[in-house]
């Protein structure tokens, strides 16, 4: 869906998405990492289970939820990656208490 | 950078860093007012001049001289005596000018005596049948994730809309090497003979060259379909096609990503939470504060400037900006007022920066069929409610945006209205034959981001605080 230009010169960092070590830049979003990845990164709504994926990827449109280190429900496309962060890709409803 | 602030109070608080917030900021800053600029994402430079300190596409010449016109704002803020916080959400302002921010899962309050609202525009919902699908994203997505990491569209790849960013977008993504399939091109005929009265105003502008600069670029590289009426994506959990009609032909085509665009309106959640008068603008068709000519909104202290106040792009809100900030600073330190440019001198500014504006907002105003959807298609996306699940409820009496929240739980999502509520008030409008102004908009109230409890019941206390609640 998306890839690199070669203008991009930033160095790797390394997250581990649903336990899988996934190659992003320094600077990218979550966001930005997981559509770079070409992985499933498809959450399920809480509402139905419905695929999303993130739209906006400026912060109002809540498409981008995922799990990062630990803690539920975080938008994704404001979140800067950092080295050996945990994502966890949502499917359905936030488990109580995360 | 990702700190609370250093002070409990502030003469100036600038909210978002876009050219408006960061106009604001260096102009009060520069009187020696004590200013705090907040901003929600990782640098400043808002949407227009995203991730500018930092973006890995580094050849000046890919996305333009409009987009590093703003290192020289960003540097003079810099320069200041501004307090500037980065990742700073703020989840709370209030008639007492009390401002919630949350900042790496801790929130505090400050108080300012004069708050300059700058928080920008949103893009405006474009509620067709499978916009949901995983693969249809906004022209503002995919521009964001080129600004900021360099990503650019690989698989097949269809824009769809109208405007002048969708058009920048597109040469954008194609200097990055790129790849877009086809632009559908929504603008509706008709609007070409509405917008010539404004024709002249526009032309001497400084859109005209670029815009048509900008046009014979793309239109080089990629097939263009104009006069689009409808638009459907499709997909089975993903997007895999687009159909669209145009001069009542009806085509569908492979893609796997949509980019769509019809205009940006003001993000008003902010503002309307704080108790901000906003009017229907019908020309603009979004919620507009109703604003003096020194911005100031009906609350005393609140100004808002930027495409907050109404849209009128990056040259305009950097004006506005200025013209906030002077007036905060003609009000709290007169003497200091004179160290800055006479307000007549910006005023003359933003009319030149406001030419051509008429022109644009005619010819691109969105067709009405792609802002007032039908059946099946999901207009409020978080909730999952469809345009015929609200017409029912309209139906069995549902009378406006609020009411239908008890009905459905339209906007009552994490989104809180953005994506949906343009789209529930025309829709209601239309059906209860009312008008926009009639039908009203979601009551909007602090938080306007989710927050934790937790990081709520965090928040320092005082006795006076506790004593408040604490019974005997």
């Amino acid at each position: 869906m998306f890839k690199r230009s070669d203008q991009d010169s930033r160095q790797s960092v390394h997250i581990v998405v649903d336990g899988t070590p996934v190659e992003a830049r320094e600077g990218d979003t979550v966001s930005a990492a997981l559509l770079a990845s070409g992985r499933d990164v498809r959450r399920g709504t809480a509402v139905s289970g419905a695929p999303r994926l993130p739209y906006c990827m400026m912060g109002v449109c809540f498409d981008c939820l995922v799990t990062i280190d630990g803690v539920g429900n975080r938008q994704g496309c404001l979140v800067p990656v950092a080295a050996g962060m945990q994502i966890e890709i949502q499917k359905g409803k936030r488990e109580i208490g995360r | 950078m990702n700190t609370t602030p250093r002070r409990d109070s502030y003469d100036v608080v600038v909210i978002g860093a876009g050219p408006a917030g960061l106009a604001a900021a260096a102009t009060a800053a520069e009187a020696g007012l004590s200013t705090l600029l907040l901003d929600e994402n990782a640098g400043p430079g808002g949407q227009v001049w995203r991730a500018i300190s930092s973006t890995p596409v580094t050849e000046r010449d890919r996305l333009g001289v409009d987009y590093w016109a703003g290192a020289d704002l960003v540097q003079a803020v810099r320069s200041s005596d501004a307090e500037i916080i980065q990742r700073a959400t703020v989840w709370s302002l209030d008639r007492n000018l009390e401002v919630g921010i949350s900042v790496g899962g801790v929130s505090a309050f400050v108080k300012a005596r004069r708050v300059i609202l700058a928080t920008g525009a949103l893009e405006r919902p474009f509620p067709i049948p499978g916009w949901t699908l995983p693969g249809v994203m906004t022209a503002g997505a995919a521009q964001t994730m080129l600004k900021s990491s360099a990503l650019v569209p690989d698989g097949p790849t269809v824009i769809a809309g109208q405007g002048p960013l969708l058009w920048l977008l597109a040469a954008q993504i194609l200097r990055l090497g790129g790849r877009i399939d086809r632009i559908l091109d929504t603008t509706e005929r008709r609007n070409y003979l509405a917008a010539l009265p404004h024709a002249f105003a526009f032309m001497t502008s400084p859109y005209f060259a670029k815009g048509l600069a900008l046009m014979k670029e793309v239109r080089a590289k990629v097939p263009v379909v104009t006069g689009v009426s409808e638009l459907a994506a499709a997909g089975d959990g993903q997007l895999a096609s687009v159909t669209y009609v145009s001069g009542g032909r009806r085509e569908t085509i492979p893609a796997e990503l949509l980019l769509l665009h019809q205009g940006v309106v003001p993000n008003v959640n902010l503002a309307m939470a704080a108790g901000v008068e906003h009017r229907w603008d019908d020309l603009q068709l979004c919620w507009s504060p109703v604003l003096d000519r020194d911005c100031k909104t009906s609350v005393e202290g609140i100004a808002i400037a930027g495409d907050g106040a109404g849209i009128g792009g990056a040259g305009a809100a950097i004006v506005r900006g200025r013209i906030a900030a002077r007036a905060a600073v003609e009000a709290l330190a007169p003497a200091a007022a004179a160290k800055l440019a006479p307000m007549s001198t910006f005023r003359a500014s933003l009319a030149q920066a406001e030419r051509g504006r008429s022109f644009l907002d005619t010819l691109f105003r969105p067709a009405r069929q792609f802002r007032i959807p039908s059946g099946g298609t999901i207009v409020c996306r978080c909730e999952e409610v469809s345009a015929k699940d609200i017409l029912d409820a309209v139906a069995i009496g549902a009378t406006g945006p609020n009411q239908l929240k008890a009905y459905r739980r339209t906007g009552m999502g994490p989104c809180q209205g953005r994506l949906c509520g343009l789209t529930v008030t025309e829709l209601m409008a239309q059906a209860r034959g009312k008008t926009p102004q009639e039908i009203g908009y979601y009551r909007l109230r602090a938080p306007v981001k989710p927050i934790t409890l937790a990081e709520l019941a965090a928040v320092p206390k005082t006795v006076a605080d506790i004593q408040a609640v604490v019974r005997g």
